[in-house]
């Protein structure tokens, strides 16, 4: 179960999607193989695509593929995506363990293959000698590496990340972002990654979809965002703190 | 590779359809119900009209007089015996006052009312007391005892209400207050009154409204047709004077008046339900004055011995009953097997059709886009307190009047007893599962559509266990309230199907007064049981 699978591509064909008053229209295209950071300020739909490609909203027009499948239609549980969010990633009475196997077996009917590749995951992901312990006796950190342990078993194509580790401080950030880097290598899933925090997207990203008002605004291999000739949009999100600011030339720019 | 176990397709939420299911089952008890009474007027126009005498409205207008004197009696005390014990938030014994406080809510009406009797009764404890200047104690009865009854039921509920109220206050304003150097006068102008008074209206309809549906105690403590109402008119014009076009004509005006107070209420925001729960103290920064403490002290000694009265009353006449006799007796065990069977059954369908109703609530809440809820999510969250409208008497005597002409009404007790009881715990069941599954839905909602974890598997492996303290509350509690009740049963009840309220009535109905009160006690003590059991499981709270 550990070869390489063929990565399968994400795309959102004219997305269209209500909510209330506001509407969100997506048109975007993933690579296969890649990590894609997601940013964009708050309410401008970073969520909201991924609960689209993950199946948990369906679109009122327009088609969600994954590796060239036609999916709009199909339940969360039918899609080839693992998605790991921001919190409530386990179930709070279930065993690290069990809240592992659940990857395996919606119906928690282990076979001993099964098992063997829960306790494979929970090494991998560094959490060997805490299989029976609950979620509440765990760190935060530990918590969302039990939730990356059941992406392992569940060894599906498309990852989506929620902003998983937005409430980790910067430490256990930089031992999460190494863990997802060695999973992706090791996989060669196409990730999704939804966050808030520049450093992260540059750290595992190689390109980017920057969001605005329910509408991708900008698209494009990473180091084209942090070179200082990025798109505006994004910039604007930025302020000062951009790297941008190194470049006199374009600070002294009238925004 | 993929999970071995997915389901085959997006299936419809099985939630939903179960929420339908309840539904159904809702619309098939009260549809039916108002089916035989409309059946019943129409078929007998001219009878359903002229029971529209004075006899009618003399009753109807009792039945607002003892609801209203009763509320009077009931809140206006409450106001004050609440406000003293915010004003002492930490005395030895405090915590037990407010639990004895909750205890009423526990008690079957009809061991109450005996509890009332033994006390105030002609030949009560306090008889040889009250017989003053050579006069023999009359005993209460009629008026004044429905109001001692309701009262005792109602004043410690309205005092916990207003408590709960009065600890809202942020406690920050408390803090305040005393640092500002107010006393007692102006503390309760400025802090306490606007809080008792924002409580006040949902208080005193939530109260209004029990007594004006209430049975049991005015069927036991009225004693004839000068204090009767609606309800217990209703029972005898069909147990008695058989004249079904008469009991339509009053159900119809019973409806008529609780729809008018249910639409106040509403209009109030009042909570429709009791609450089983504690308030607890937190730490509060005042002081009271000496003689404020005083005068604190007696309200509350005041207050305690007018609710501690009667249970103390229906221990000690039920100690004085022959108990071991009672055990032994045929009838006693049928009628207790009965009870528990039926209250078993009653509790069960009680928390499957709440629970039904919450999932589907919940389901249809996630699904929805925007503001503006469905009809059925609207139904399955709104519809059960609108069962609250059609008291269970008024049930009863529609199916009653129905069934009539096809069937044995008295074969069908069981049935009726089970499903209007049931009927009846929903909106207290729906309290104690609405929170649980909401919140564990929330946590779990989208982990359980990823992974394809759905129908029972998801009921047993996900939902149940944050759900089992919940369910279990809200079962002994609908078991308790189905145990005590003599509603139904005083109407379908017959001497093949006797439950222990039903049997206590008879014997009480053929003075043996002390059977009466040995069996109040038993009654007593098991939903009290039942009730202490829902509040250790609801507290002890998972994480």
């Amino acid at each position: 179960m550990n070869a390489v699978q063929k990565a399968a591509s994400v795309s959102l064909d004219k997305v269209t999607f209500g909510y209330g008053d506001v509407t969100f229209s997506f048109d975007a295209m993933f690579e296969p193989g890649k990590i894609t950071a997601i940013m964009g300020p708050s309410g401008s739909g970073k969520s909201t695509l991924l609960n689209l490609v993950a199946g948990f909203e369906t679109p009122d027009a327009g088609k969600v593929l994954i590796d060239e499948t036609d999916v709009t239609t199909s339940s969360p549980a039918m899609r080839p995506v693992s998605m790991v969010f921001q919190e409530n990633n386990l179930f709070a009475h279930l065993s690290v363990e069990q809240n592992v196997g659940l990857g395996r077996s919606a119906s928690m009917r282990l076979t001993p293959d099964d098992r063997a590749a829960v306790a494979e995951a929970l090494g991998r992901a560094g959490l060997a000698g805490k299989e029976k312990r609950l979620p509440r006796e765990l760190s935060g950190g530990e918590r969302q590496r039990v939730a990356l342990a059941r992406v392992l078993v569940r060894d599906r194509p498309v990852l989506l990340l929620d902003e998983p580790f937005a409430s980790l401080g910067p430490a256990l950030r930089t031992d999460m972002l190494e863990l997802v880097t060695a999973l992706h290598a090791e996989r060669g899933m196409t990730v999704l990654f939804v966050t808030h925090q520049p450093d992260d997207a540059r750290r595992i990203a190689s390109a980017m979809l920057f969001l605005e008002d329910g509408k991708v605004a900008a698209s494009g291999p990473i180091e084209k965002f942090f070179a200082g000739t990025g798109p505006e949009a994004f910039r604007r999100y930025m302020g000062a703190e951009t790297p941008v600011a190194q470049s006199r030339h374009v600070a002294r720019k009238p925004t | 590779m993929a999970g071995r176990d997915e389901p085959v397709k997006a299936a419809p939420d099985t939630r939903i359809t179960a929420g339908v299911i309840a539904l159904g089952l809702i619309a098939i008890l009260v549809g039916g119900a108002f089916a035989g009474l409309i059946a019943e007027g129409a078929g007998n126009l001219a009878g359903a009209a002229a029971a529209f005498d004075g006899y009618l409205f003399r009753i109807a207008r009792f039945t607002l007089w003892q609801a209203a004197l009763s509320t009077l009696l009931s809140v206006a005390p409450a106001l004050f015996v609440a406000r003293a014990l915010s004003r002492h938030p930490v005395f030895f014994g405090r915590t037990l006052i407010l639990q004895l406080f909750a205890l009423p809510l526990a008690l079957p009406a009809i061991v109450a009312a005996l509890g009332v009797l033994a006390l105030y009764g002609r030949a009560g404890y306090f008889a040889d007391l009250l017989s003053v200047g050579g006069q023999n104690w009359p005993g209460i009865y009629g008026l004044s005892g429905i109001l001692v009854a309701h009262v005792f039921f109602n004043l410690p509920l309205a005092t916990r209400l207003f408590l709960e109220a009065l600890q809202a206050v942020p406690s920050d304003q408390w803090r305040l207050s005393s640092q500002l150097g107010m006393r007692a006068p102006a503390t309760f102008r400025l802090i306490e009154w606007p809080a008792l008074r924002a409580a006040l209206p949902g208080v005193a309809g939530l109260v209004f409204m029990l007594c004006i549906t209430s049975f049991t105690i005015v069927l036991t403590l009225g004693g004839g047709p000068a204090a009767s109402t609606l309800e217990v008119a209703i029972y005898q014009a069909l147990r008695f004077d058989f004249d079904p076009a008469r009991a339509v004509s009053l159900t119809l005006i019973q409806i008529g008046l609780t729809l008018l107070v249910v639409g106040a209420l509403a209009r109030l925001g009042a909570s429709m339900t009791g609450d089983a729960n504690l308030p607890v103290a937190p730490r509060r920064y005042l002081s009271a004055g000496n003689l404020e403490t005083v005068l604190n002290a007696v309200l509350i000694l005041l207050a305690l011995a007018f609710v501690a009265g009667p249970m103390a009353a229906t221990v000690m006449a039920g100690l004085g009953a022959d108990l071991g006799r009672l055990a032994g007796e045929a009838a006693v065990r049928q009628a207790t097997m009965t009870s528990l069977v039926l209250a078993c059954l009653s509790a069960a369908l009680s928390v499957a059709i709440s629970l039904s109703l919450v999932m589907a609530r919940r389901a249809l809440a996630i699904r929805r886009r925007s503001e503006r809820r469905s009809l059925l999510e609207l139904l399955s969250d709104t519809g059960p307190a609108f069962v609250l409208v059609v008291p269970p008497i008024v049930l009863g005597a529609g199916w009653f009047v129905l069934l009539r002409h096809v069937a044995d009404v008295f074969a069908i007790a069981p049935v009726m007893v089970v499903a209007v009881n049931a009927m009846m715990a929903m909106p207290f069941a729906l309290r104690a599962l609405r929170p649980a599954y909401d919140a564990a839905s929330e946590r779990h909602e989208r982990l359980c559509a990823q992974l394809g974890v759905a129908g029972w598997t998801r009921l047993l492996l996900i939902d149940w266990p944050p759900l089992r303290r919940p369910l279990a509350t809200a079962f002994s509690f609908a078991m308790a309230l189905s145990l005590g009740d003599l509603g139904v049963i005083a109407l379908f009840g017959s001497d093949s199907v006797q439950t222990l309220p039903y049997l206590l009535l008879a014997r009480m109905g053929s003075y043996r007064t002390a059977d009466a009160a040995g069996l109040a006690l038993l009654l007593g003590l098991a939903c009290l049981a039942l009730v202490l059991a829902a509040d250790r499981l609801g507290k002890g709270r998972e994480a």
